[in-house]
Parts: C-alpha cells; structure tokens; sequence
C-alpha cells in the first residue's frame, strides 16, 4: 500500500517552476530519498506534502489524506524535521516536547512516558531541563527528531536531517532512524545531497531542476550505469584506447593523464585485459559506480555541494529556467 | 470547532509560559508604564494643578497610562509572530494539526492575559497616585482590559502576519504606537485641542479604550464636567456628534474595531503559505 501519492504535482512561485510535474508513490514502511543539488526542488515537495505550501497543479496524498483537502488528518499523519530548527530556544526540552503534545493531541496518559523514551533514545535525559539555548546544533536536531516522532507518525520527513553536523553526529542520527524504522514500522521522505546518505535509502529518486530524473533502487541506479568503472594509467594510453575500441568495442574517456571506461563485470574483464594488452601498465583500479557517476551521467552536471543559502537556491533555480 | 479550542489553549499556553520564563521581559514590560506616570505625573502634574474640579493631572493620565500599557503589551503579540517566523518556530506551529483561526485567537488570548495582567499590575499604583480604588472598579477595569487588548492584539498579530523581521515590526509598531498614543487623550483631553487634532482623535479606536478606563476611575459623571475654566472645550469626556460616550459605548467600539482587526487578521493568516 502507497502512503504517499504524488500525481503531475507542480509549484510555481511566480514564472519560477521549483517543482515541474513530479510523480512517485511511496510503500508503507519504505525509506525514500530525495536526492539533488540544493535548488532542485527537494524542500519545496516536502512543504507541499506537509501542507506548509499549496500545490499549483497535480494532486498529491499522504497516508490516503488529500493534502489540499485534508489537511488535519494530513498533519497527523506526519512527522517533521526541517533543514533549519523549529524550536522554542527559550523553552526547556521538555516544555517543547510537551507543547507538540498538547498540539497533536496525545493522550495524557502515555504523554510523560513518551517523552521520558524518546528523549532516552535521542540521549538527552540529562538534559531535558536546559533551555533549548544552551544545546549545540546536533543536540537541537536530535531534539527535533524525538519531537517529529512523539505523535507516533505513519511518516517521518527528514529534510535535510544531518546538513551541517559533524560525521560522528550524522551517524548517529542515521542509528536512530534505521532502528525507528525497525521498531515503529515507520515509512520515512528524507531529502539529502550527500550521495553516502542516498545509499542507505531502498529507492531514490534523482531531482534536479524540479523534475524527477531518475527513480530506484541505489543498486539498479548503479547497475544503469553499465558495469563497474575502471580506470587505468598506460605508458601510451593512446594506444590503451585505441585497443580497448577495437578488440573490446568500449567506449573509454582520457581524463588527466587517465583512461576511464565503464564495462559490465569489472572484476573478471580485468584479468583478460591485462593479460592480453601489448603496452606496458603503470596503475589500474577498479570500482563500483557511485550515485555521483549516475546523477553526473543523468543530469550532464556533478552535484554541486554548495552552502543551502536561499540565495544560491534561487539562483541555481533562475538558471534552470530562463 | 475541536480544532479551534486546542489551537487557542496551546498557543496560549505557551505564550504565558514563554513569558513568565523570561525575566527581562517581565520586567521590562511594567517599567516603561511607571517612567511615563513618573515622568509625566511628577513633571507636569505642578504645572497644570486642576483639570476639572477635583482631578489633578495625576489622576487624569493614570488611567490613560494603564491603557498605555496595555496597548504596548497587546502589540507584543505580532513580535511574538515575527519573532517565532524568525527563528522558525512558527513552521512547528503551522504543521501541526490545530486551526489557523484557533493560532491567532490563541496568540490574541495569550497576549490578552498578559497584558490585562500588566494592567492590573498597575493598579498597585492606585494609592501612590491619589486614586481611590474599589473592589467593584477592578471588577468593571477587568471585562474592559480584557476588550482593549484582544482588540489591540488583533492589530498586532495583523501586522504581523505579512512581517519578516523583528527591526521591521519594531519600525511600524513605533510608527504606528507614538501617534495612537499621544492622540488617545492619554496625556490631554481630546476636546479642546485644535479641531484636525480632534478629528485624528476621534478616530483613533485607543481613545475609546482610555475614556472607559478614564471614566471607570473618575467616576461616570465626569463626562458632563465642564472644566476648571468653565469652558465646555476642557471637558474630559469623549464627545462624538453632540453625544457623550459612556463606558459602554466606547466598549463596543473597541469590541467592533477587534471584530474586524481579528477577522483580517484571521484572513491573513489562513492566506499565508
């Protein structure tokens, strides 16, 4: 069963189209991942599924909920953790967590139990009675997270969950939703433009310039690229290219002094080059694509990781469009 | 309807709670009141003796300064917008499954409290000021404080729903709160100033909301007082077309003008994305 529906949805601020006629569903319990350069129209899908902006054109559903019609039951169904905090800085941890109770209405009876768990799990027990002031940006997000998950959500979104912590903190924040989504059969939307945190997604869909590239598994995007990457440094690499043309009908790049081509089954095609190659080899390295080789190929551009300044977003979006 | 009433609790629960935490704040909010009444009391009250039979100077801008502090109180409540739009507490709010409507009358309520808190505060004040207070006028002040700044608060959260930044808020509350008070009666009374200055008064919503509290204090036949220089100009009472308002005329005028400030207000909110 699709918890998110998501049909031609299209968002136009003025003559800017942020968001051009994407369409994807996403499976109960799945982790999805929206991955492109910041601009590409990641936080806006978020905001129109979280009820935050209005569509221009298509129709979009969360947990079977119109999101233009249904709002209320769509805001229950979700939870949130945005790019930048939304918290109460002058309130303690505890009072946050407990103003989003009172909102979403959580049962008083389980509500203290709740918190006391989740503020366990995120690891800020000790601190639940500091103002929110006194945290450093990774105890902040993790507040965030526990508050996201205390009206027991169908869905978690994660815009941007770890842009701007330190690795051992994003590491920690990928712990937390891998073993949420074990135990609270969660279905969890995040956003990212790092390609490590894309590969722990089971689908991905490739975004850029608002429109939706590419949509699978980390794996098959891989596999689209057509075998493993091999790279290797030849006394003469002309004469590497021209043979690897001729007796292998490869299509090879000289980039920097290296030759580069892309062949199914690397690691066995390896062996019977080198054996067979009448020149004499310096270096040669094999390895599987990554999803930079897949949006570099799909979209003609490396992603760019850039500060998330609106300013860079709205120019990178202006020059999609004009 | 649910929807409406958890939205009003919550949001106003944290208002109050925000503000009781935050001790500059609360302290802040009661000092300005008492410089003005300080300042304008000890200043001028030797200067001007009597208005009317009775009433020196310093029981005239008392009950003007306690509308004063209301009014700059109730605006708070379109900083608090501004302010959680800033720091991004507002999305928290907007994502959650309460009503718009429920948001604004919530921050209205919240502010409201605290305002007619920092009123009645004032009140303390009574005696050093040479103003009779009774139990029954708290019981009239409270229902008016009350009116006055749900009213005000709807202007602040208005012109708040459409602000980015706190300078930005802080610059047309400035703009918009030196005018409404000097020309509210607050610190003169508002019939023998030259006619466009009466006319801008008169239209001025604060200077009903000073005239209830004014004639609560003072007593309700203070209106008809004619003035201690026997010229009907210095009378204290609001005068519109020939007629004197009594408390209850000025109530409801300040109950239509919140009407319509909360309803825009409300509209706005609904509207934003």
């Amino acid at each position: 069963m699709n918890v998110i529906e998501v049909e031609a949805l299209t968002k136009a601020f003025g003559r800017l189209k942020a968001v051009d006629g994407v369409s994807f569903n996403v499976p109960r319990g799945e982790i999805f991942g929206f991955l492109g350069p910041n601009g590409a129209g990641k936080t806006t899908t978020i905001n129109v599924l979280c009820t935050l902006l209005r569509p221009t054109g298509g129709r979009a559903s969360v947990n079977g909920f119109d999101v233009v019609k249904q709002p209320r039951q769509v805001q229950r169904s979700i939870g949130l953790v945005f790019q930048d905090p939304t918290l109460d800085e002058y309130l303690t941890a505890e009072q946050n967590l407990r103003f989003h109770a009172y909102a979403y209405h959580v049962p008083g009876a389980v509500r203290e139990e709740r918190i006391a768990g989740l503020l366990e799990l995120v690891e800020l027990s000790d601190r639940r009675k500091s103002k929110v002031s006194t945290y450093s940006g990774g105890m902040k997000r993790r507040l965030e997270l526990a508050r996201g998950l205390l009206h027991h959500p169908q869905i978690l979104f994660l815009d941007e969950p770890t842009l701007g912590l330190d690795p051992q903190t994003r590491r920690h924040i990928w712990e937390y939703v891998l073993a949420l989504r074990r135990e609270e059969d969660l279905t969890i939307f995040l956003t990212t433009h790092y390609m490590d945190e894309a590969e722990h997604c089971d689908r991905i869909a490739i975004i850029d310039y608002g429109r939706v590239v590419a949509l699978d598994t980390p794996d098959n995007l891989k596999d689209s690229m057509g075998g493993d990457v091999v790279t290797l440094e030849a006394e003469d690499n002309e004469k590497a290219v021209a043979e690897l043309r001729e007796r292998y009908n490869l299509s090879p790049e000289v980039n920097n002094g290296l030759v580069t081509f892309s062949v199914p089954h690397g690691d066995t095609f390896l062996p019977k080059f080198v054996r067979n190659f009448s020149n004499r080899l310096i270096s040669v390295s094999v390895r599987r694509p990554t999803l930079d080789d897949v949006f570099l190929k799909l979209t003609g551009h490396a992603i760019r990781d850039q500060e998330a300044d609106s300013w860079a977003q709205l120019r990178t979006m202006m020059r999609g469009h004009s | 309807m649910e929807a409406v009433f958890r939205g009003m609790w919550v949001i106003a629960y944290r208002d109050l709670l925000r503000f009781v935490q935050e001790r500059a704040r609360l302290i802040s909010s009661f000092a300005m009141p008492l410089l003005f009444l300080v300042i304008f009391g000890a200043g001028f009250s030797r200067v001007i003796g009597n208005l009317t039979p009775g009433v020196d100077f310093i029981q005239f801008i008392y009950p003007g300064i306690i509308a004063m502090s209301v009014l700059m109180g109730s605006l708070m409540s379109g900083l608090s917008v501004v302010w959680d739009r800033e720091f991004g507490f507002l999305r928290e709010v907007l994502v959650a499954p309460l009503s718009r409507t429920g948001i604004v009358l919530g921050k209205a309520g919240g502010t409201a409290l605290i305002a007619l808190g920092q009123g009645l505060v004032m009140l303390v004040l009574a005696p050093f000021v040479g103003v009779t207070i009774s139990p029954m006028m708290v019981l009239k002040l409270i229902p008016l404080l009350i009116i006055v700044s749900v009213s005000l608060s709807g202007l602040g959260i208005l012109i708040a729903s459409r602000m980015r930044s706190q300078q930005g808020f802080q610059m047309l509350v400035q703009i918009i709160i030196m005018p409404l008070v000097f020309l509210s009666g607050v610190f003169f009374p508002v019939n023998n100033v030259p006619a466009w200055l009466e006319v801008i008064s008169k239209i001025n919503p604060l200077t009903y909301g000073v005239d209830a509290i004014r004639q609560v204090f003072l007593g309700a036949e203070l209106p008809a007082m004619v003035g201690s220089a026997g010229n009907p100009g210095y009378a204290i009472g609001v005068t519109v077309f020939g007629h004197t308002m009594s408390v209850l005329d000025d109530a409801m005028v300040i109950a239509a003008l919140g009407i319509v400030l909360l309803t825009a207000a409300v509209w706005s909110f609904n509207k934003q994305e």
